[in-house]
């Protein structure tokens, strides 16, 4: 009923409105063209003015009203970077914009249509065309410049000293693998994922390197340590988003990609600098995925070497807790048999 | 049947339009008469195909913006009930919540329909077709039959598309741009099933016509001019055109082969993008295939088509502003060389959208340059529009006003691109509400904005009638404060880094995104006005075609451009007598004291010809 009412009332506005525009439309024929288009000049001209200062205005009120919603500082060292780029190409394109725009809207008003009065024939000057063209492609120079430093410093190869991390993105949460105490995560074939026998990722048993990799739904990282994510799909692409680092990378099956950085914050730390004790990182998808897209989200923890050491140690190696369900053969010959069969499909996703 | 002897009459027309030119034929003698069906249906009068092209794009856009409306109704209210949801949708709107589904789905068909169906097809099909004839003096485009084809592919790709939003598994929800796996795998969503074959084959059908439209537009331009109508007396809306035209004919075949091959996979077990791939509990046997190839090939369109999209707005608003300025355009020939730069540039940048797909990043560099160099003949058509409004004498009618609204939106999307262009801010913006509100803003409602300058200034000569003014200043202004109001305040959510396409932010996971609620709301209700004021527009459209003011003027805006030549009613063939022969550019506005000279007068021996045509004369 009060739908009805609403699609009534709505339909009534629209023929106000339309009766209105016909009158108006009328007035002005009776008021003969010349008087009705200095009219519609001189309103809409003022509009246009109008429409600028408020506009003036209402980017202020904008800006104060969101700007405490925005990003806490940036939490890992390449943000630090991008952020700064991204103020200098804030103040680039901010002096266009309020250039430009000021100078459309005023020249709108100031050269709205008189009776009387004529434009001028003038439609050429080589010389400042020519430097028009050059200001705006001496700028983009110099951004492209800085983007480009930026650019290769950020996706250059990761230090040595680098911990990897293994991400991947499946329908619809994350996985992690840490490769523990070897340092070297365990080769994986995507046919032999088998979520009820322990195994989300396709570990091959066999390979001795993957018998202390830890696998876990929390991405933690050391504070100040560089980190490289080796990042992977199991079924369609996702993206990590990292937010407060400023950083992305798709994962994509079958294309393995990779991304560094060197987180600047622990988690303690970011809660105490944004005053709030809750504050968690976090690792959001940012490529459609299917219908679950919106909620495939990851804790982050960052946290300093000793919590690191200790958070792993605690951990049980994602072998064990395939051996505890009884989904690894103890047979040797059955292991022997696996083995050969992963040799022979030439697997070497390492 | 029927119809070859049609295609035998259009040939010989064609040659009789050749023959017309010579002698003064009167071309209604070789008219035959036209049933209803020949006259309105399957027509080959170009100015009927492109009120076919123009309906059909604003049917498809209502739908659109009805789609847009339905998920603003989501994002903005996530907590509320709305039972006509459920009327509408039923079980996908179980209980007046859209089920994340129809969520994606809405949001998928939303941008399909609009960037291809309403401002690829809706926008240069309706201007090239109507246009390009009437101002360059041709009684019709070079090829009417393949150009009533193209009209007809478009319609069956319509329907193909319309037909998937009432299958059972619903429409493709895999966004417009359709990544596979999610896109290739019948596991990996509801969409994903029948509906994504039935987008496939209706995106493979549409580029058919655009490429028949494509090949009919450019050959007319380079073919079919008048006596006189140098390519440098065109006017710039031509020009956009043949660009547009140009970048179609290049980048469409190469998107067709990339859903072609989405279709082998999809159909016949092909690997062009599946590899090392476990859903739905098992192993797929796929190996050695790759998405970003996928990615590649639709990007190599998926560019080009922002610019086909951009590129008649751009014309379009030249044209207004000088016109309705009553001034020449500033810098004819840079406006044509920047519209020639942006298009081969645009060829260039296909890669800045993959950024973070993995790609070398070494790659990326050239993709950066390439990007942010579009932004140099960007800000010279910026300039040269400010400099045609400098010392003109701005008329404020509605074609104009859409014009002016065009620039200040083109600046404000177009700033942000230079953002996102740099690869590293890009790696921290890509994905967020910072790309919707920089691609609405910059070719959403700022290719709109050239569509409804073009209508209202070209609805007398379409249909003899004026739109009703108050109506059309109502719709522009509360348009343009509306897209401000809704895109602006997005570049803040997107630079907090809120993910794009996601259906709900209320998970707790999510609290960081909780503090937008608000903003989420007032976007929506904007949102909602916005399209009801679309409404008002689409009434005052079809209530003018029968009752509009009817045009007594020949030339009711007092133009240079030789369609206002031709009667009020324009018949088949376009000019009762001779075509009329070009003396000069279309932009003589105020020269030497006098308002206007339309391009066939000739020039007198004491006017100094305009300094670009006497280069090329």
């Amino acid at each position: 009923m009060s739908g009805f009412l609403v699609v009534i009332v709505l339909l009534l506005l629209f023929i106000i409105v339309i009766q209105i525009a016909k009158a108006s439309d009328y007035v002005a024929i009776l008021k003969g063209e010349k008087k009705a288009r200095e009219q519609s000049n001189r309103l809409h001209s003022t509009l246009m003015l109008i429409f600028l200062i408020a506009g003036l205005i209402g980017l202020y009120v904008c800006h104060q009203l969101l700007k405490d919603k925005l990003l806490p500082v940036a939490a890992s060292v390449q943000g630090v970077a991008i952020d700064h780029m991204m103020t200098i190409t804030l103040i680039i394109t901010g002096i266009v914009f309020f250039v430009t725009q000021i100078l459309l809207f005023v020249f709108a008003y100031k050269y709205r249509g008189r009776e009387g009065h004529q434009a001028s024939y003038y439609h050429e000057n080589s010389k400042i065309e020519f430097i028009w063209t050059a200001i705006p492609a001496l700028t983009m120079t110099i951004l492209v410049a800085i983007g480009l430093k930026h650019w290769f410093t950020i996706t250059s190869s990761a230090p040595p000293s680098a911990m990897v991390v293994e991400v991947t993105g499946k329908q619809f949460n994350w996985i992690f693998r840490y490769p523990g105490k070897d340092g070297v995560l365990g080769k994986k074939d995507y046919r032999l994922i088998n979520e009820g026998k322990f195994n989300p990722l396709g570990q091959v048993w066999s390979d001795p390197y993957n018998h202390d990799d830890v696998v876990s739904n929390e991405l933690h990282l050391v504070v100040g340590k560089p980190v490289k994510l080796e990042i992977g799909s199991r079924d369609v692409i996702h993206d990590v988003g990292l937010p407060y680092f400023r950083l992305k990378m798709d994962a994509v099956p079958g294309v393995p990609t990779t991304l560094w950085f060197t987180p600047k914050y622990t988690t303690a730390q970011m809660a105490k600098m944004t005053g709030d004790p809750n504050f968690v990182y976090k690792l959001v998808c940012d490529q459609l995925c299917g219908a679950g897209h919106y909620s495939m989200v990851a804790n982050i923890v960052v946290e300093t070497q000793e919590e690191f050491d200790k958070w792993l140690a605690s951990q049980k190696s994602q072998y064990e807790l395939a051996k505890e369900g009884g989904a690894i053969p103890s047979d040797s010959t059955k292991m022997a048999a696996l083995q050969i069969a992963n040799q022979r499909k030439n697997i070497s996703l390492k | 049947m029927s119809s070859e002897v049609h295609f035998g009459q259009v040939q010989g027309a064609q040659q009789a339009v050749a023959a017309v030119a010579i002698h003064d034929g009167d071309h209604h003698a070789h008219h035959h008469h036209q049933s209803f069906i020949t006259k309105y249906i399957f027509s080959q009068d170009h100015k009927i195909i492109s009120r076919q092209f123009l309906i059909t794009g604003m049917i498809w856009a209502i739908i659109g913006g009805f789609f847009s409306v339905i998920f603003r109704l989501q994002l903005g209210f996530p907590d509320k009930s709305f039972p006509f949801l459920e009327t509408i949708f039923g079980h996908w709107a179980a209980g007046g919540h859209i089920s994340p589904e129809l969520y994606y789905q809405l949001v998928t068909m939303h941008g399909t329909i609009m960037i291809f169906f309403v401002l690829t097809a809706g926008l240069s099909g309706t201007f090239s077709n109507f246009l390009i004839p009437l101002q360059l003096g041709a009684r019709d485009m070079a090829s009417p039959f393949l150009n009533m084809l193209s009209y007809w592919f478009f319609f069956v790709a319509s329907i193909i598309m319309l037909s998937s939003l009432f299958i059972q598994t619903g429409p493709s929800e895999a966004g417009w741009t359709a990544y596979p796996p999610l896109s290739a795998l019948r596991e990996a969503s509801e969409g994903s099933k029948l509906g994504m074959d039935l987008w496939l084959i209706s995106m493979a059908v549409f580029v058919v016509s655009q490429l028949l439209a494509g090949l009919n537009y450019i050959s007319t331009i380079l073919n079919m001019r008048t006596k006189g109508m140098s390519m440098t007396r065109m006017p710039l809306t031509i020009w956009a055109l043949f660009f547009t035209a140009v970048l179609g004919v290049l980048s469409f075949p190469v998107l067709l082969s990339g859903f072609i091959l989405l279709l082998f996979d999809r159909n016949l077990g092909t690997s062009f993008y599946l590899s090392d791939i476990y859903i739905a509990g098992h192993a797929l046997p796929n190996q050695g295939g790759s998405p970003i190839l996928y990615e590649h090939l639709f990007w190599f369109l998926g560019h080009p088509e922002v610019y086909i999209v951009m590129l008649p707005g751009m014309g379009i608003t030249s044209d207004m502003l000088a016109t309705h300025s009553r001034k020449p355009i500033f810098g004819y020939l840079a406006m044509v060389g920047s519209l020639f730069a942006i298009a081969s540039l645009s060829f260039l940048v296909w890669a800045h959208h993959m950024f973070v797909s993995g790609m070398n990043p070494f790659l990326g560099a050239f993709f950066v340059l390439f990007t942010l160099l579009i932004a140099v003949p960007s800000s010279v058509k910026v300039f040269n529009w400010l400099a045609t409004l400098w010392r003109g004498n701005v008329q404020f009618t509605v074609p104009n006003l859409f014009a002016i609204g065009f620039v200040s939106l083109f600046i404000s999307g177009g700033l942000t691109g230079i953002w996102l262009g740099n690869s590293a801010l890009d790696l921290h913006l890509h994905d967020t509400y910072f790309v919707i509100a920089h691609f609405h803003l910059v070719m959403g409602i700022a290719a709109f904005f050239g569509m409804f300058a073009g209508v209202y200034h070209w609805f007398p000569k379409m249909f003899g009638r004026f739109m009703n003014n108050t109506l059309g200043y109502i719709h522009f202004w509360v348009t343009f404060v509306g897209a401000y109001l809704m895109f602006w305040p997005m570049h803040y959510e997107g630079l907090a880094g809120m993910p794009r396409r996601y259906y709900e932010y209320s998970a707790d996971a999510l609290a960081v995104y909780h503090r937008f609620q608000h903003l989420n709301e007032f976007i929506s209700v904007i949102a909602i006005i916005v399209f009801a004021v679309q409404i008002l527009f689409v009434f005052n459209f079809f209530y003018s075609i029968f009752k509009g003011r009817p045009v007594k003027d020949p030339n009711p805006w007092k133009a240079n451009t030789l369609e206002w030549t031709t009667p009020i009613h324009v018949g088949h063939g376009n000019w009762p007598g001779e075509i009329p022969e070009v003396h000069r550019w279309p932009y003589d506005y105020s020269k030497n004291g006098i308002d206007f000279i339309p391009q066939t007068v000739p020039v007198s021996p004491a006017e100094e010809e305009v300094q670009e045509s006497i280069t090329t004369r």
